[in-house]
């Protein structure tokens, strides 16, 4: 392994291209745990706007008119407002709310910035997976859910094997949209000092003054990441595509 | 009309004065028929006339206000747990309109699904059986299609055989041919015509005319929730006493 | 010529099994894959909402004010010349971004239909992969990348921050626009092309004088869609340290120094986005009824 860092070293010597996070340890490390975070936020994100939707979705069939106007305002909000004031809303101005006082008398914050971000973000993706869920329930018809009940489904094994599966499938390309866009948009936690992979790779340059290599294996590697995703994606849509149904 | 009507003594499904509001619009204003079993029953009437809920009311799947309704051994109006609900639903199915089948499964996992999930049978047994009804209705060769690549009167066609899996006493239809191509409508009367030929109790909702008067032992007429006029197809459509009918029938025939 | 083209449903069956909803769903979906960003839909109770939310902000900032200090309206009055020249400085650079970005994605999208298959291999990458990166990376890409100045026949041309920024938004509008522009031309009915064939146009005649216009109908929504999208994601050059309407507004709440301003200085700041965007969204569920109901 320590032959194959030594070549990035061999090609900053010979060519002037400076790929510390390659040869020098140190920096190696620090990308790696940026790198990590950003797999991090997008995993945890998408896992928590996933329920968030679920919820949504169960919510705004309510009967109580409150819970269903709640719900209506927050999705109006986080979809209709850029992310980035969505991000600044939760950790400047909730976060300053939630502070207690440390030891030393100075006044914390109780929730750190990785939380924040990891909230806003999720509750930004959540807004959309809401209205995708419902309307993926609300597409499957009445009269197939009647067909399994007259066969002698229950309403939990209708749910279950019917109503679910095919909802699942007529959301999952706006979900998958959705998701993609939430990976791209976790960089917007640099802005809140998350020590996602932009912000360890600026403070990296800002170091090294190497710029032009790290922000192109920035472009690199989120090329791949969401190029990956949206190929797993594809595959994924593909496998349990409804003929008969869709583009 | 069938080969041979078994007129037995009580009849299998028995209707009596049956009454249905959603809100404040009455739909069903007292209804009453009896089935006898193998009996062949078509339902005619202008649309709005209460005929889709009078037979999802049959089978349970929309509850009644008033009367009493009786499936072979059920108390259908009585029937409170989901329990007894699936029972009664083990002895009556129902084809309907459109989007019967479930998409996301190919015609054989469709048929077989209910007898594996609600019946617990052993899945190769019942899969034996499925392709057994499905070549009943003429569609072994398409066995593993979806739904989606399936024509209209193929769809209905293998929704008939998912319902026969069930072993049922009775099979409602509630205008299965309605939303079908007129080339595909004679291929799923063809069905229709063999189940009640084979001794099927058939309760129909059609606007088929010829068909009812071809199959049917009685015919009733409703209009605004009640039955107006029942009997034989060929004193109905020949004879019909009541003016309402013949306005009707006037308009379709 | 690519022979693939996008139709609502494979007529495989002549009986729905699922909702025409469904259907409109995959289309939805379809319509958002290709055009990089979701259906912004504005509504006048989203203008209401914000109104409110800033009245209760100025309440609440009013109720902290001391003896002496000036009342909430007053330092709004004050700081709303500043703030309205950040307002426009966004606008500008959502303008200039937009009008650079699809000029050059017209032509991207026009190579990813090539004859050529490295043009069109060339075309289809540059798109993908300016897709595929967060916007926010591009920004830092073109900041930090791009020199300060530039020397061209002895005359040196200082490059200011924003244009920079600028530059480094309109790659991503670029990308989209591109994806615009394929997915447009796709959908065009193949029988269009063989119509044009069989009266002797050439490649390059049909697709100026018969598809193309066809396109810009369909094109228009999803364009201007990303016109407001872009409008809301200007706000992301205050990260990369443009004086644009967010710095100021930070930089105007820090001068203040008084807490509780927070909430009525960033409604009043998205209720002048609203104010632009919504006649934006407005005009786009337009255009895209009228160009639904000729089809």
């Amino acid at each position: 392994m320590e032959s194959f860092w030594s070549w990035f070293r061999w090609l900053h010597d010979a060519t002037g291209i400076n790929l510390t996070i390659f040869y020098d340890s140190f920096d190696r490390g620090r990308f790696a745990s940026g790198f990590w975070m950003t797999v991090k936020l997008s995993a945890v994100c998408i896992v928590l706007s996933v329920l968030i939707g679920i919820v949504g979705a169960w919510l705004q069939r309510s009967r109580l008119r409150v819970t269903r106007r709640v719900v209506h305002w927050y999705i109006q909000f986080f979809r209709n407002t850029p992310p980035l004031v969505q991000l600044y809303f939760f950790y400047f101005g909730v976060g300053s709310l939630l502070t207690t006082t440390a030891a030393s008398g100075a006044n914390v914050p109780m929730v750190s910035n990785v939380a924040w971000a990891i909230v806003s973000l999720s509750f930004f993706a959540g807004a959309f997976n809401v209205e995708i869920f419902r309307s993926g329930i609300e597409a499957v018809p009445q009269t197939t859910i009647e067909a399994a009940e007259s066969l002698g489904f229950s309403r939990l094994r209708t749910y279950l094997f019917i109503v679910f599966p095919l909802a699942f499938r007529i959301s999952l390309p706006a979900l998958n949209n959705n998701l993609v866009n939430l990976v791209k948009t976790t960089t917007l936690a640099y802005a809140i000092a998350v020590p996602e992979m932009l912000y360890v790779s600026s403070q990296i340059w800002s170091d090294e003054l190497n710029v032009p290599e790290m922000m192109n294996v920035l472009l690199f590697c989120y090329f791949a990441l969401v190029g990956l995703l949206v190929y797993v994606m594809h595959r994924w849509e593909r496998a349990i595509r409804v003929p008969g149904f869709g583009v | 009309m069938t080969a041979a009507p078994a007129a037995s003594a009580e009849p299998i499904v028995d209707l009596r004065d049956v009454h249905k509001s959603f809100g404040h619009v009455e739909v069903l204003k007292g209804v009453s028929l009896a089935v006898p079993k193998g009996g062949v029953v078509c339902i005619i009437g202008p649309s709005g006339s209460g005929k889709s809920t009078l037979l999802r009311c049959i089978n349970g799947l929309v509850p009644i206000d008033r009367g009493s309704i009786r499936v072979a051994s059920f108390d259908v109006h009585r029937l409170k747990t989901d329990a007894e609900k699936i029972a009664l639903r083990k002895e009556v199915s129902i084809v309907f309109q459109q989007y019967n089948l479930f998409p996301h499964k190919t015609a054989l996992e469709n048929v077989m699904m209910a007898p594996v999930h609600v019946l617990k049978e052993d899945k190769d047994e019942v899969r034996v059986r499925a392709v057994a009804l499905l070549g009943k209705v003429g569609l072994s060769a398409k066995a593993d299609v979806y739904p989606g690549e399936l024509s209209g009167g193929q769809q209905q066609r293998v929704a008939i055989a998912r319902s026969l899996a069930m072993r049922p006493e009775v099979m409602l239809f509630d205008e299965v041919t309605a939303a079908l191509d007129p080339e595909t409508v004679k291929e799923v009367l063809n069905t229709i015509r063999e189940l009640a030929q084979e001794g099927m109790t058939c309760m129909l909702v059609t606007h088929e005319m010829r068909f009812a008067r071809e199959l049917a032992d009685v015919v009733y007429f409703t209009d605004g929730g009640v039955i107006v006029e029942a009997g034989p197809p060929a004193e109905l459509f020949d004879h019909p006493v009541k003016e309402r009918t013949r306005a009707f029938l006037s308009q379709i025939l | 010529m690519s022979r693939r083209w996008c139709s609502p449903l494979p007529q495989a069956t002549d009986l729905a099994v699922l909702l025409p909803s469904a259907s409109r769903m995959a289309q939805t979906a379809a319509a958002e894959r290709i055009a990089g960003a979701f259906r912004l839909r504005l509504r006048p109770a989203h203008g209401v909402a914000l109104l409110a939310l800033f009245i209760l902000g100025c309440g609440l900032a009013q109720a902290q004010v001391q003896p002496g200090q000036p009342s909430i309206l007053a330092t709004l009055w004050k700081w709303t010349p500043v703030l309205l020249r950040g307002f426009v400085f966004n606008l500008v650079i959502s303008a200039v971004a937009m009008a650079a970005g699809t000029i050059v994605g017209l032509f991207l999208g026009f190579a990813q239909i090539s004859l050529l298959l490295p043009v069109r291999k060339g075309a289809w990458l540059t798109t993908h992969f300016f897709r595929n990166a967060p916007w926010l990376v591009l920004l830092f890409y073109c900041m930090f990348l791009l020199p300060f100045q530039v020397t061209i026949f002895g005359v040196t041309i200082p490059i200011p921050d924003w244009i920079k920024a600028t530059l480094g938004l309109s790659l991503p509008v670029m990308a989209n626009v591109s994806e615009i522009v394929r997915g447009a031309i796709q959908s065009i009915p193949t029988a269009q092309w063989e119509s044009a064939a069989s009266l002797a146009f050439n490649r390059r005649q049909t697709l100026w004088m018969i598809i193309f216009p066809q396109c810009i109908k369909r094109m228009l929504p999803p364009w201007m869609n990303l016109y407001a999208i872009l409008t809301m994601a200007t706000v992301l050059t205050s990260i990369v340290g443009v004086n644009e309407m967010m710095s100021l507004t930070r930089q105007a709440l820090s001068a203040e120094n008084r807490s509780g301003l927070l909430l009525a200085f960033y409604s009043y700041v998205l209720f002048w986005f609203f104010l632009y965007c919504y006649p934006i969204a407005r005009w786009t569920v337009r255009l895209e009824a009228r160009y639904a109901v000729n089809h």
